[in-house]
């Protein structure tokens, strides 16, 4: 039985376009090609990623991805609710970064409504919008050395991942979906010792990237499972929009907090690590010093948190004016872009999300060509895709 | 009948050699509950070892420290529905466990326990060792074909690429081993694994020490080697969990998987006892020859009774250390018999060390003597156990391409140089 004759036929169709068979009447299983389904459900493809594999052998010869299995209607939920009632909702599109998903959109709505939020609050802001970079940063290690067949570091980025979900907690209430920011600033006042448990954590945590280090960086298997792996040239890169980590390792130097500075980050010294060769390596190299540089910005944001107020000067009913914004800052995985269009009434009338992820999935296909089946996972682990996000 | 069931207790020769059925059968009954047994507890062992590297705690609620585990995972395994699928070669599919099993269990009735504690002393049994495990992936290669899906076919093909990589340098390895026994005056070797042990102790070194590093690096050879074979990490592309989702046993669920974890723990243990015999001396105690005297005897063979002291020791304070709370009163009294039961154990094991110190045919000497044979081997391979889970907390796992380049270019030359050094080296030397 060939395979045209089970599961979703859309899919298949363009498969076909996109994997080059020449002849689609053709079975597809002939003696040589392989069509292969990676999940929905599989263990390596992040939640309800499908992509469909055409293998000759063991050798990749094209993919086709299939998304929207975990689409929730995002962005036409937010035409149907006030500005303030859709900011919860962006926290659950990039749930391993929901701070800087809330970050993204106040900031989009306040620059739309030509409002800022003080200075107290954008401190507040940057500390937890970095604090969730790590965190996000620490997903990605765990679940990537995971699928390259690592099992340990998975509970290391674990255990020290809890300790900042231990402050957001403390800070907000909630642990992974946080809703840490209201339009106009934060609505929570930092709590007493919420500097003390950053430095904290800081000075734990230091000594925990040193420990992964251990783990991988010079281990030979880790070397050989991802040094040329997956590579993607800065212009390819840039052809397809793929921003974020990835598009640094190909030795891009683009990074938003640096090209449009938005928060206050021009106010603070960090570096941008690059990559040169755009392999899976360089990615894990750059989001290790990702991490380190994150803790310089927080180490110098929660040193000089000024006093004042913490909420601006925004009306009890958001209503923007009239007009159309867009507004991105770079989410730990990318640009994470708002684009608002607003009629002047208390609801958006259109909105529509840049999500990093759905970009950079984009770019699998040309990683992974004449790759092995053991490296598109390893090569799906390393863009560091949410499927949340992907389908919205 | 005591007559019958002492006659083997004086025989110096394996009950197969002897001719002796009775024993071969109670051998074989013996090694087979023991082998079980010791995987049942390399199962308990792995899942809490692994999640002390992973700072869990693994199994604990399952008996005290989830030392019932296994036994409560054996019977869910075995009350759970029996799946075939519609499409898979149902006969095929139904016998691809058994091969498996049957492969890794015949490899035991080779593997030297003691100069006599063996099923049989085959004069080929090294061959037949290495014949009888490369069977193993005949198991492996025919589920993922009988499964009749993508994943476990990729996973047999895998396995069956992987075998090929390594089973050569492995081969290579133990043949340098084999030459190392003919390193004596008479200039005979032997590719009997009693002979082997035996060799060594003439020659009074371990062959991983000898003509060092050559033994050192065959014997190295041999360990990566068996790790592919036994298809574990990092070479566990057969079944690699985050891209073929189980490999070749996708489609197996309950007892006919079981069967398969059986198989490969056996394997596991078999390779581990096969690397023991070859290169670290078997059976035989630290510096047999060297400290010979009666006194070095007894205080060798003090320790089996030492070891399950300590574990009842262990057992005993982890009774006391448990929270005093009435919920942990069952967990606790059990702790403490099996602590008490390990105290038996070790009691036992000192009286017949104390009985049979005298170097004579009593029966009390011949089962010390017997004890301390099997307690040197499995203390060997216990080693290599604790290796296994060492390396699949520690490493990522190999891309199979990466792990047919290692077999071909690098292990199949390095072995096949360790080979022919050995044997200038030894023409040199004698």
């Amino acid at each position: 039985m060939s395979i045209s004759e089970k599961g979703n036929p859309n899919a298949l169709a363009n498969a076909v376009s996109n994997l080059d068979l020449d002849t689609p009447e053709k079975p597809y299983l002939d003696s040589n090609e392989l069509i292969i389904n990676m999940g929905p459900q599989h263990p390596a493809t992040h939640g309800v990623l499908r992509v469909i594999l055409k293998l000759d052998g063991e050798k990749v010869l094209g993919t086709e991805c299939v998304i929207g299995y975990l689409h929730r209607g995002v962005e036409k939920i937010a035409e149907n609710r006030t500005y303030t009632m859709f900011n919860p909702y962006v926290d659950r599109m990039d749930y391993c970064a929901a701070v800087s998903n809330g970050l993204g959109y106040c900031e989009a709505v306040e620059k739309l409504m030509n409002v800022e939020a003080p200075a107290r609050a954008q401190y507040i802001r940057v500390i937890l919008t970095e604090l969730n970079r790590i965190a996000s940063h620490q997903l990605w290690l765990g679940t990537h050395a995971l699928d390259i067949g690592a099992m340990t570091p998975l509970f290391y980025t674990f255990r020290d991942r809890e300790e900042i979900l231990k402050i957001f907690e403390r800070y907000c209430g909630a642990r992974l979906t946080t809703h840490a920011f209201r339009i106009g600033g934060c609505q929570y006042e930092t709590y007493a010792g919420f500097e003390k448990d950053v430095t904290n954590f800081l000075s734990f945590f230091a000594p925990k990237i040193d420990e992964y280090e251990a783990l991988l960086t010079t281990n030979r298997i880790w070397l050989e499972r991802t040094k040329n792996v997956g590579v993607i040239s800065a212009a390819d890169a840039i052809a397809l929009g793929v921003t974020g980590p990835v598009l640094r390792a190909s030795g891009v130097k683009w990074d938003l907090r640096k090209a449009q500075p938005y928060a206050n980050y021009s106010k603070f010294d960090f570096e941008i690590p690059i990559g040169e060769n755009g392999d899976t390596y360089d990615r894990y190299l750059v989001r290790m010093e990702e991490m380190r540089q994150s803790m310089r910005i927080i180490e110098q944001a929660v040193g000089g948190i000024p006093e004042g107020p913490i909420m601006g000067k925004v009306p009890k009913v958001i209503k923007p004016p009239v007009g159309e914004i867009y507004h991105s800052i770079e989410a730990p995985k990318g640009e994470l872009g708002y684009f608002i269009v607003s009629d002047g009434s208390t609801q958006p009338y259109r909105l529509r999300v840049r999500p990093p992820s759905f970009v950079n999935l984009q770019a699998l296909d040309i990683m992974v060509r004449g790759l092995l089946i053991a490296d598109v996972v390893a090569v799906i682990g390393t863009i560091d895709i949410v499927l949340g996000e992907v389908d919205r | 009948m005591p007559n019958f069931v002492m006659s083997y207790l004086g025989s110096t020769v394996t009950p197969g050699q002897a001719g002796n059925q009775f024993w071969a059968l109670m051998y074989v009954l013996i090694i087979f509950a023991g082998v079980s047994v010791a995987v049942m507890a390399m199962n308990w062992l792995e899942r809490k070892a692994l999640a002390h590297f992973q700072i869990r705690l693994g199994p604990m609620r399952v008996g005290p420290h989830g030392l019932l585990q296994p036994f409560a995972d054996a019977l869910k395994l075995m009350l759970k529905e029996d799946i075939i699928p519609t499409e898979a070669d149902q006969f095929v599919f139904w016998v691809a466990p058994l091969i498996g099993l049957l492969a890794s269990f015949t490899v035991y009735t080779v593997i030297p326990f003691g100069p006599s504690q063996a099923v049989s002393d085959m004069n080929i049994g090294i061959l037949f060792m290495l014949g009888v495990s490369s069977l193993a992936v005949l198991g492996i290669v025919v589920a993922g074909w009988a499964s009749n899906s993508h994943y476990p076919l990729i996973g047999a093909l895998r396995s069956s690429a992987q075998m090929v990589s390594y089973e050569v340098a492995m081969g290579l390895a133990v043949v340098s081993a084999v030459l190392m026994t003919s390193m004596n005056a008479s200039g005979t070797g032997t590719l009997s694994m009693i002979g082997i042990v035996q060799a060594q102790q003439q020659q009074g070194i371990w062959f991983i020490f000898k003509f060092f590093p050559l033994g050192f690096i065959a014997f190295a050879i041999f360990a990566i080697a068996m790790v592919a074979e036994t298809n574990r990490a990092p070479f566990d592309m057969a079944e690699a969990e985050s891209e073929l989702t189980a490999g070749y046993h996708t489609e197996y669920s309950g007892l006919r998987w079981s069967l398969f974890m059986l198989a490969e723990y056996a394997a596991m243990i078999a390779v581990s006892s096969i690397a023991v015999t070859l290169w670290l001396g078997g059976w035989m105690r630290p510096f047999p020859n060297l400290l010979q005297a009666p006194a070095w005897e007894f205080i060798f063979s003090l320790f089996p009774g030492l070891t399950f002291a300590g574990l009842a020791a262990i057992a005993f304070i982890g009774t006391a250390r448990m929270p005093a709370q009435s919920f942990f009163r069952v967990q606790r009294i059990g702790l403490a018999v099996f602590a008490a039961l390990l105290g038996f154990i070790a009691l036992l094991l000192l009286v017949i060390a104390v009985a049979g110190r005298t170097a004579d045919t009593s029966v009390a000497a011949r089962f010390r003597e017997g004890i301390d044979y099997v307690y040197w081997f499995v203390l060997k391979v216990a080693v290599f156990m604790y290796l296994f889970i060492w390396y699949r907390a520690t490493w990522p796992r190999y891309r199979f391409d990466q792990l047919m380049r290692i077999g071909w270019k690098v292990m199949l030359p390095i072995a096949l140089g360790v080979l022919m050094l050995t044997a200038i080296v030894g023409v040199i030397v004698s």
